[in-house]
């Protein structure tokens, strides 16, 4: 008897019954979603009443398969992916009864979009340097501070916020983490335009913030802990089904190759086939990647994927730009966009090749990736920290 | 269509810490060391040990014809295991190329290799690729005649398998190395050690003929598991520099702690991920006889070919002065590492075929202006 099986039939008669009782076609998107949410289908690893089933991830890209064959509407994850990938599951770990039945169900459907406000001017790689206070008042705590690169902020409803609720201690332990409502008055959010001529990120300004202690989650001073639950789900954002061949960037370059026989020479195409192996090698490890989570051995891999992406997708903007010449000397669209959502495809080669120099740096650099698949995965010590037991009042600022 | 699975399953892990413990048991570094002054008595027990105590000799070969009746996918795993203790046992010659290269063929011969009663070796120079030009020698009334280089587990051989160009095509002839003058070389891997053979009117026994294709198919079984055993140099050489930079201290400190050298290491790891992804995948392909198997052995040869050397030449750097000693054992991994990069075709010449198989090919610049 396969058990495995089993769960896995048992999980696609759900589906098929679910489908048979909401019309996918006809039903309201966003009663859709929520019965979805309601029938354990939205997340099937998260507990039951929480939008899942308590089964391995692994289950997941099947149940949305199904769903995307049916015609069923989607939630539009590619515009909340810090709710998603982030938010939610911080919220699983470390928020009360209530919060969950506040946060969950609106965060999944869309009804509510999350943004992250982490990184500061002055906290980057080092985050638990961020200066942000929040300094309790009554039932209330009340929040100062500036926020940087944080996406989607002028769509967002809420925010997951790292601030400081004590500076006499060290860094890492004067942290609280909260849940901040975007649309109180004291939240200004600012353009940040990039070197792409969009402006995809924001600045936020934090002034006389005023949040509701219940929407603080993890005791007070345990922010750096449930902020590291937070950046362990981003790296490990794998997801979705099996990768076609050529996906992605490569498949631009190899395109960019075939359709132009008059610009082609042997170093373009060494460098095109290298990176091509390449570009395989990184698709066949996430596919192994994707067949350990489904027999539930995840691992800290993610990281490693992600420097892979960030590499290969530098190298290969910037190789179809050599490739095409004098058309590679023009540029799409300089006006000032606000996009929701990176779309690295639709846009032109020069675009690619400068926004993909964000993807080392992003979601944590390529160094600090480094540092944790040295540190967490082979075991290597960590280099000495100077301001490890020293209160954060006193770190040179 | 379901998708090749890329994990080890049990069964494979099970013979991973069979062949492991075997090694571990009975292969001291030394003794591969002792191999560069000229003592080979490690080779014969301990491929004794492999093909007939162990069984693997046919690991690749049906049941029915005296074998195991296992694929490719498990003889990735023995390889994998030989590479990452460079063990200098001839498997990959005689249990994968040359077993593939008579696979069928009805012949005594297969049964012989089966038991492990009998070692063979294809003789063609060891920089073969699976689609690049092969030698041919001549065969007038059986005896064949004629010589060629470079050929890779010859030494341990009983039989040569000699591609023998006939009117019809090739043939391959097999040639007890008695009738053969197997002169070894001095090589840069000499765990591998490689020899020049020449037959004057050895007497043969004509194989098959038509065997283009049955050769081409053992040199890219052979392409596809030498990649296998580059993940376990690769895995070594990441394992025992992790190990060395753990325990070694300078300026006071571990000097893995400092960062210019885990990110290193780090990178290793990443490559030695995707290295075993794509060594999987080009052994599940070509077990399941998958359409894209051609495609899948090009990939990992290409990619695998490099990353053992990489592996290689940073564990040496990152060990330090000791890495330059006879002593250390990390330069029998670098040599190991820069001579199978040039095994079965080089990385450049695998991708070369890729891009032909992808349809990414390099037309000249005057030709694509015609267009």
């Amino acid at each position: 008897m396969n058990t495995e099986t089993d769960v896995a039939d048992k999980l696609s008669a759900k589906v098929t019954t679910f489908l048979a009782e909401h019309d996918p076609l006809t039903t309201d998107r966003i009663e859709f979603l929520r019965a979805r949410f309601d029938a354990g289908l939205a997340w099937v690893h998260f507990p039951m009443g929480r939008g899942g089933l308590g089964l391995p991830p692994g289950l997941q890209p099947e149940v949305d398969a199904r769903f995307a064959e049916a015609g069923a509407p989607d939630n539009h994850p590619r515009i909340n992916v810090i709710g998603l990938g982030m938010a939610a599951p911080t919220l699983i770990a470390y928020g009360t009864e209530e919060q969950l039945d506040t946060f969950l169900c609106p965060l999944w459907t869309g009804e509510q979009i999350w943004c992250q406000l982490f990184s500061e001017p002055g906290a980057g790689s080092d985050l638990a340097a961020v200066a942000t206070r929040a300094v309790r008042d009554g039932d209330h705590w009340v929040v100062d501070g500036q926020k940087v690169w944080t996406s989607s902020a002028q769509n967002a409803q809420l925010a997951i916020l790292l601030a400081r609720t004590d500076s006499d201690v060290p860094k890492h332990a004067g942290l609280t983490y909260f849940v901040c409502d975007m649309t109180d008055p004291g939240v200004e959010v600012r353009p940040l335009r990039q070197i792409t001529g969009e402006a995809e990120f924001n600045e936020v300004f934090l002034t006389g913030v005023r949040i509701p202690d219940s929407q603080r989650l993890g005791a007070v001073g345990d922010g750096w802990k449930v902020a590291n639950a937070t950046l362990n789900n981003e790296r490990l954002a794998i997801g979705g089904g099996p990768v076609p061949r050529e996906s992605g960037m490569v498949g631009v370059v190899a395109a960019a190759w075939r359709a132009s026989p008059g610009r082609r020479r042997p170093d373009l195409h060494g460098r095109l086939m290298e990176l091509w192996v390449e570009s395989e090698a990184a698709r066949l490890t996430g596919q192994r990647l994707r067949q350990k989570l489904a027999v539930g051995q995840p691992g800290p891999e993610g990281a490693a994927m992600k420097l892979t992406f960030a590499r290969l997708a530098q190298r290969l903007s910037g190789l179809e730009l050599e490739l095409l010449g004098e058309e590679g000397l023009r540029y799409d669209d300089w006006t000032l966009r606000r996009p929701l959502e990176v779309d690295f495809l639709g846009r032109g080669p020069g675009y690619r090749y400068l926004r993909a120099k964000g993807n080392s740096i992003e979601g944590g650099t390529s160094e600090i990736l480094l540092n944790i698949v040295a540190e967490r995965v082979l075991g290597l010590p960590p280099e000495p920290r100077v301001d490890r037991d020293v209160p954060f009042k006193e770190l040179a600022k | 269509m379901t998708e090749l699975n890329l994990l080890y399953t049990d069964v494979e892990g099970d013979l991973r810490r069979t062949v492991r413990d075997l090694l571990e048991d009975r292969l001291d570094p030394s003794a591969v060391n002792a191999m560069y002054d000229g003592d080979r008595t490690v080779v014969d027990p301990l491929w004794k040990a492999i093909a007939q105590d162990l069984g693997l000799a046919g690991l690749l070969i049906p049941e029915a014809d005296g074998g195991v009746g296992a694929s490719v996918r498990e003889a990735g795993i023995v390889c994998e295991e030989l590479g990452r203790a460079v063990a200098p046992v001839p498997f990959l010659t005689s249990a994968v190329v040359a077993t593939i290269a008579v696979a069928g063929s009805g012949q005594e011969l297969v049964a012989d290799l089966a038991a492990g009663s009998t070692t063979a070796a294809l003789a063609v120079p060891f920089t073969t690729a699976p689609d690049g030009p092969l030698p041919a020698l001549v065969a007038t009334k059986g005896a064949v005649s004629g010589t060629v280089s470079s050929v890779a587990g010859a030494l341990e051989a009983d039989v040569l398998l000699v591609p023998v160009d006939e009117s019809d095509g090739l043939a391959i002839y097999s040639v007890p190395v008695a009738g053969a003058t197997v002169e070894a070389v001095a090589s840069l891997d000499m765990s591998r050690q490689l020899a020049d053979v020449s037959f004057g009117a050895a007497p043969g026994t004509r194989v098959r003929g038509d065997a283009a294709d049955s050769v081409r198919a053992a040199l890219r079984a052979g392409a596809a598991m030498l990649a296998s055993e580059q993940v376990g140099v690769a895995s070594w050489c990441l394992a025992a520099t992790v190990g060395y930079l753990r325990e070694r201290r300078q300026f006071g400190r571990q000097v893995g702690s400092f960062q210019a050298l885990k990110h290193r290491l780090a990178d290793l790891y990443v490559g030695v991920e995707s290295g075993t992804a794509v060594a999987r995948y080009a052994a599940a392909g070509l077990a399941a006889d998958d359409g894209d198997s051609e495609v899948a052995t090009a990939i990992a040869a290409s990619y695998c070919g490099n990353l053992a050397v990489t592996a290689a030449e940073e564990a040496l750097q990152l060990h330090g002065g000791i890495g330059m000693t006879w002593e250390h054992p990390v330069h029998l991994y670098l040599k190991r590492a820069k001579t199978d990069q040039l095994a079965f075709g080089h990385p450049g010449e695998h991708r070369r075929r890729l891009a032909d198989l992808v349809d990414l090919p390099f037309g000249s610049t005057e030709a694509g202006e015609r267009q």
